[in-house]
């Protein structure tokens, strides 16, 4: 059984651990706030560019040479899948919940027969795919230094995605990040960005007749690359209110079970502090008895 | 009262201004500015460099964009970008730094056709604001 001082000194190395824990939680449940207040301003950007984007194909009747951006390069043999993680750690299963969706899609792809490329925005994904998929991860982007979600950041991202579409490096991309539903759920999600997966819109395609200036075809393709980079701003916000809201449940977690540890280590260390005076007294009787 | 129309600009991280007492918006279309008033049929395009100037009812603004997309239905105008700014809120230093910018990509000698004739409209317009 440990000694007295052991347990002391336990109990307050565990107490000092539930400050470090109480006071992350706290720390995250502010830029909780903040996150989901721009996770949430930043959606009617994205929703009104879908919304135009809609109209937009709508509206185009030469499907054959409509952007490749829209419909594709035709074919389906080499998948970029865009994996989108946090660059600290401490936040419960965020991001070995989007590792775990991610490493499903990509079995899928390889047991398919079909090229795999990665490029891991985040520090953690690329720590934790590194091992299994070195040889498939051809780029590594992390916003370390920025302090907040930014459009220009995103736009890096999307950028570089172009990029390599216009390379023709790959066919399809897909990217994979946690929405944010509420702060104890979080739902990785994986969103086919190139070709444009059918998209769902609330109101029924309308029949109108726009006027566009210039050409229709002119527009989506100026308009595409920039809802690529929307797409990825609308999950980057959606990933850090995410991270958030983990980072928080994990740490209240994290705290009540310090505190239910150190109620432990208490009551030990009462028992035996008594049972050591008790040992003690019995000790004095039993000499005082002997004389 | 019956010739106002409502309009909303967004930017990714906000929605940044939105009126409904809106009479005449003027916006630099890529083909040329373009104004428009209410009841005006279903058009989308997109934005060059410029200003775009809004009139409501005895007040003007006027703000400076690089790009961004119009859609003008039902008598909603929305207008997405990804960079505009009041150009009362506009300091003079900051000016001078996006013209010096665009001054440098226009000479620049490996930038397309269209590259360049938007940097251009930039440098003109920010000229003319100064």
């Amino acid at each position: 059984m440990a000694s007295l001082d052991d347990l002391k000194k336990r109990i307050t190395s565990v107490k000092s651990t539930q400050k470090i824990t109480k006071a992350m939680k706290m720390v995250a449940a502010s830029k909780l706030r903040r996150a989901q207040e721009s996770a949430e301003r930043g959606r009617p950007y994205s929703d009104k560019m879908n919304n135009i984007i809609v109209n937009l194909s709508n509206s185009i009747t030469d499907k054959d040479n409509s952007p490749k951006l829209l419909v594709g390069s035709g074919e389906d043999k080499v998948h970029l899948c865009v994996v989108m993680t946090s660059d600290r750690g401490l936040c419960g299963g965020f991001n070995t919940n989007i590792i775990k969706k991610a490493k499903t899609f990509f079995q899928k792809i390889i047991d398919e027969g079909k090229t795999l490329k990665i490029i891991t925005v985040g520090s953690k994904g690329y720590d934790q795919l590194k091992r299994a998929y070195k040889d498939n991860i051809i780029e590594r982007i992390s916003f370390k230094e920025s302090k907040n979600v930014n459009y220009f950041d995103a736009n890096k991202v999307g950028k570089i995605i172009i990029d390599k579409f216009e390379k023709k490096e790959f066919d399809v991309c897909t990217i994979f990040y946690n929405q944010f539903k509420n702060v104890i759920t979080q739902i990785p999600l994986d969103q086919q960005i190139i070709p444009l997966k059918a998209l769902e819109t609330k109101n029924s395609p309308s029949e109108d007749n726009y006027e566009f200036e210039p050409e229709e075809d002119e527009i989506l393709s100026n308009l595409l690359p920039k809802n690529i980079s929307t797409q990825i701003f609308k999950a980057m916000l959606e990933n850090s209110a995410s991270e958030q809201g983990s980072r928080m449940t994990a740490m209240d977690n994290a705290t009540r079970n310090a505190g239910e540890m150190v109620d432990k280590l208490t009551i030990q260390y009462n028992r035996s502090r008594q049972a050591a005076i008790t040992k003690e007294l019995i000790e004095i009787i039993s000499g005082a008895e002997s004389l | 009262m019956s010739d106002q129309f409502k309009l909303e600009i967004v930017n990714p991280e906000k929605s940044f201004l939105l009126k409904d007492d809106v009479t005449e918006v003027i916006i630099p279309a890529y083909e040329g500015e373009m104004g428009i008033l209410k009841d005006h049929i279903s058009l989308i395009s997109f934005l060059k460099p410029g200003l775009i100037k809004i009139f409501s009812k005895g007040a003007e603004d006027r703000f400076f964009v690089e790009d961004g997309i119009v859609e003008f239905k039902d008598n909603n105008l929305t207008i997405l970008t990804s960079s505009i700014s009041n150009i009362n809120d506009m300091k003079k230093d900051r000016i001078d730094t996006i013209l010096s910018e665009a001054e440098k990509n226009s000479q620049d000698k490996e930038i397309s056709d269209q590259q360049k004739y938007l940097a251009e409209q930039k440098i003109e317009v920010l000229k003319s604001i100064n």
